[in-house]
């Protein structure tokens, strides 16, 4: 479905990743995982177009997206929940939502249902603002959002950032749900832990290229991931 | 100690109170001299004055007795304000929920505009009736105007007055009044230069937005002044296109003539009235229109949080430059009207004081406003009007600007949302009293990360 080979994004004279490759394949989800300053949030900017590789390609649904402007890719199917949630701070729970449908026509109801299903929490506090609500709420509400613009692939920046992990439980079982719902999800991550055992695969990410690939399952137990990325945690956790 | 005693808010706000004060005495006082540098200082507070009438006494005494009055409502407002205008059920209120009361507002709008129309029987007095249209509807339609820009966009835009100048530019030049001959050779009447002047100040608002519309906050206010700056030194030094500095006195009056209906405007400023009315509210209605439909919440979106906007399929490029087009034509308007019912134009009319000044309204009214916008220009034009009418003793023009500035200052203090704020604006402020996470402006000029 998403086909990233050899890019390559520079911010000015600093190269942000070295061309990388990765895919993601219809009905799965992904995981980017890797250790701060990694290029792991550079890549879901490239992917949804906020920031353009200087060489490479990037195709989804065999079409070249590379050079497509982040505006565009709503209309493709590509949905970003970006880095640190993003919602409008004063606009309500529910006019976040619609915003969410901006390039749609026709009837969203039927949507706003479905969303408030997945997260009876946003239709309990859909006339406050989204300001007022709490970080794993406005999380809920990004992912929300999102969806409202019916995407076939989904780009999580980092979800589970400063959430207690109850809510990075809910939040994780949620993003399960949607892939069953039959959205394809790219998961970018820094709890490496949680997003492994909710990932079909998984990329790891070291200064801008890709150390380490393979199946979730795998990279859970590889222990140079276990080393890196998951020290004590896995043990304490699993 | 000394610290934490200044620190409390009632104290801050004596000190603000004390300090506004101050600067209303030192500028109602005597002037200074050359002789005496220190006279009109120590003037303002030491000379004999008169109460409100009542008794002459010192200027001090005043002085404290106004800064006690003054701090007396600040803190009985801080105190009990809240209880005040929400009926006294504010501790039961919960969680902020978003409301509307639109059939008030539909009310009060349909209520002043029959005021509007009457207004100029109202004052049957010569000077009032042309201020009408040179002091406040043709600052109305500018302040509504740049608020599209300021207030809905939350794009600073310093350079506001260009629009207006090529509206009023393109006045003189379809009407025959410019060194350039008019379009297809043939001139028109003023009041057809409403469509041209429409047209280019959109045109100028595109080619103006769309290379540097990229740019935010303080990098787009920069550009927007240089852009002003720019059309004024254009206008004076072009000298057989605008005629140079000293422009043109030519400019015909606007002629209404479709078959057998033909209307006249001539030097009487009531009519004039009437056609900047009629815009206002046409303007009015079409910028409310604008804020209630996609578009408005899509200017709302790139204002709260750009990145989140793109994020969604909105295209910032696309509905910023709109926002300065669409604010453009109002200006364009207010340009063919001065125009044409001042018959004169000089490139010196359009300054960077004069899209301050316009930008002083939408924020004192409160921006993003429309009412508020609207009500702010109307009070703080008639004051204008007033003082330039009958100045009180001592009082000259530029000194308009020193209270205009107490009055921001006091403003941002205690009411920094403005006069009538917006819904919008007016949750961002209550959130950030409630919250102090961020600064209300991060979210007015959006953050540039």
């Amino acid at each position: 479905m998403l086909e990233v080979s050899d890019a390559v994004v520079r911010y000015g004279a600093i190269t942000a990743l070295h061309g990388i490759s990765f895919e993601v394949n219809e009905g799965e989800i992904v995981t980017l995982l890797g250790a701060n300053g990694a290029g792991k949030s550079t890549t879901l900017r490239m992917v949804s177009g906020l920031q353009a590789p200087v060489s490479g390609s990037i195709t989804f649904q065999g079409r070249d997206i590379s050079h497509t402007r982040a505006h565009d890719f709503a209309k493709l199917g590509v949905s970003h929940v970006p880095e640190g949630r993003r919602i409008f701070p004063q606009m309500s729970v529910e006019e976040n939502l619609e915003m969410g449908a901006f390039r749609r026509r026709g009837s969203i109801g039927e949507d706003l249902e479905r969303i408030y299903e997945t997260f009876p929490i946003l239709k309990e506090r859909r006339k406050q603002l989204g300001s007022n609500l709490s970080g794993g709420e406005q999380q809920m509400l990004a992912i929300g959002r999102a969806l409202m613009s019916q995407p076939t692939l989904l780009l999580l920046d980092e979800p589970s950032m400063g959430l207690a992990p109850m809510i990075v439980d809910t939040i994780f079982r949620i993003i399960g749900e949607i892939r069953a719902a039959g959205t394809t999800v790219l998961l970018v991550e820094q709890n490496a832990a949680h997003a492994l055992r909710l990932a079909d695969r998984g990329y790891v990410l070291e200064n801008g290229r890709i150390a380490l690939s393979g199946p979730a399952a795998e990279l859970l137990v590889d222990p140079r991931v276990r080393a890196v990325y998951l020290g004590e945690d896995v043990e304490a956790g699993a | 100690m000394i610290r934490s005693f200044f620190q409390r808010a009632p104290i801050r706000r004596l000190l603000v109170v004390v300090g506004v004060v101050a600067v209303v005495e030192l500028i109602t006082g005597p002037p200074g001299s050359n002789q005496y540098p220190t006279s009109g200082f120590t003037g303002s507070y030491s000379e004999a004055a008169s109460f409100f009438g009542l008794f002459r006494t010192q200027r001090w005494v005043v002085f404290v007795a106004l800064a006690l009055i003054a701090w007396g409502i600040v803190e009985f407002w801080t105190r009990y304000g809240a209880a005040i205008r929400s009926g006294g059920s504010s501790a039961l209120a919960g969680p902020r929920q978003v409301s509307e009361k639109r059939p008030v507002r539909v009310g009060f709008a349909l209520a002043l505009l029959v005021l509007g129309i009457l207004l100029p029987h109202i004052v049957n007095n010569a000077f009032w009736q042309s201020a009408l249209v040179t002091y406040v509807a043709i600052y109305v339609l500018l302040a509504i105007g740049l608020n599209v820009v300021v207030g809905f966009a939350g794009l600073l835009d310093l350079g506001y007055v260009a629009f207006y100048a090529i509206g009023a530019y393109t006045t003189a030049w379809v009407t025959g009044a410019l060194p350039t001959p008019p379009p297809f050779g043939h001139a028109l009447d003023a009041f057809w230069a409403i469509p041209f002047a429409v047209v280019f100040v959109v045109i100028a608002g595109v080619l103006l937005g769309a290379p540097t519309l990229r740019l935010r906050g303080d990098y787009l206010a920069i550009v927007t002044l240089g852009f002003g700056e720019i059309i004024t030194i254009f206008a004076n030094n072009l000298y057989g296109i605008t005629g140079g500095s000293t422009g043109t006195k030519q400019i015909p009056h606007p002629v209404f003539h479709v078959g057998p209906i033909k209307y006249t405007w001539g030097l009487a400023p009531v009519p004039y009235y009437y056609l900047a009315l009629g815009s206002v509210v046409l303007f009015l209605v079409v910028f409310s229109l604008l804020q209630r439909s996609r578009v408005g919440r899509a200017w709302t979106a790139i204002r709260e949080d750009e990145v989140a906007a793109e994020s969604l399929g909105i295209n910032p490029l696309k509905f910023k430059v709109m926002a300065f087009a669409v604010g453009a034509a109002s200006a364009g308007f207010a340009g063919v009207i001065t125009a044409s019912a001042d018959n004169f134009l000089f490139p010196s009319s359009f300054t960077l004081v004069f899209s301050i000044n316009i930008l002083v309204l939408v924020i004192l009214g409160g921006m993003g406003s429309i009412s508020g916008v609207v009500v702010g220009a109307i009070i703080i034009q008639v004051v204008q009007a007033y003082l330039n009418h009958t100045p009180p003793s001592g009082y000259q023009q530029p000194d308009l600007y020193i209270y205009v500035g107490a009055l921001l200052i006091t403003m941002m203090i205690f009411r920094p949302a403005g006069l009538i704020p917006s819904r919008q604006r007016r949750r961002e402020i209550t959130l950030y009293e409630e919250s102090h996470e961020g600064h209300p402006d991060e979210v007015l000029l959006g953050d540039d990360v």
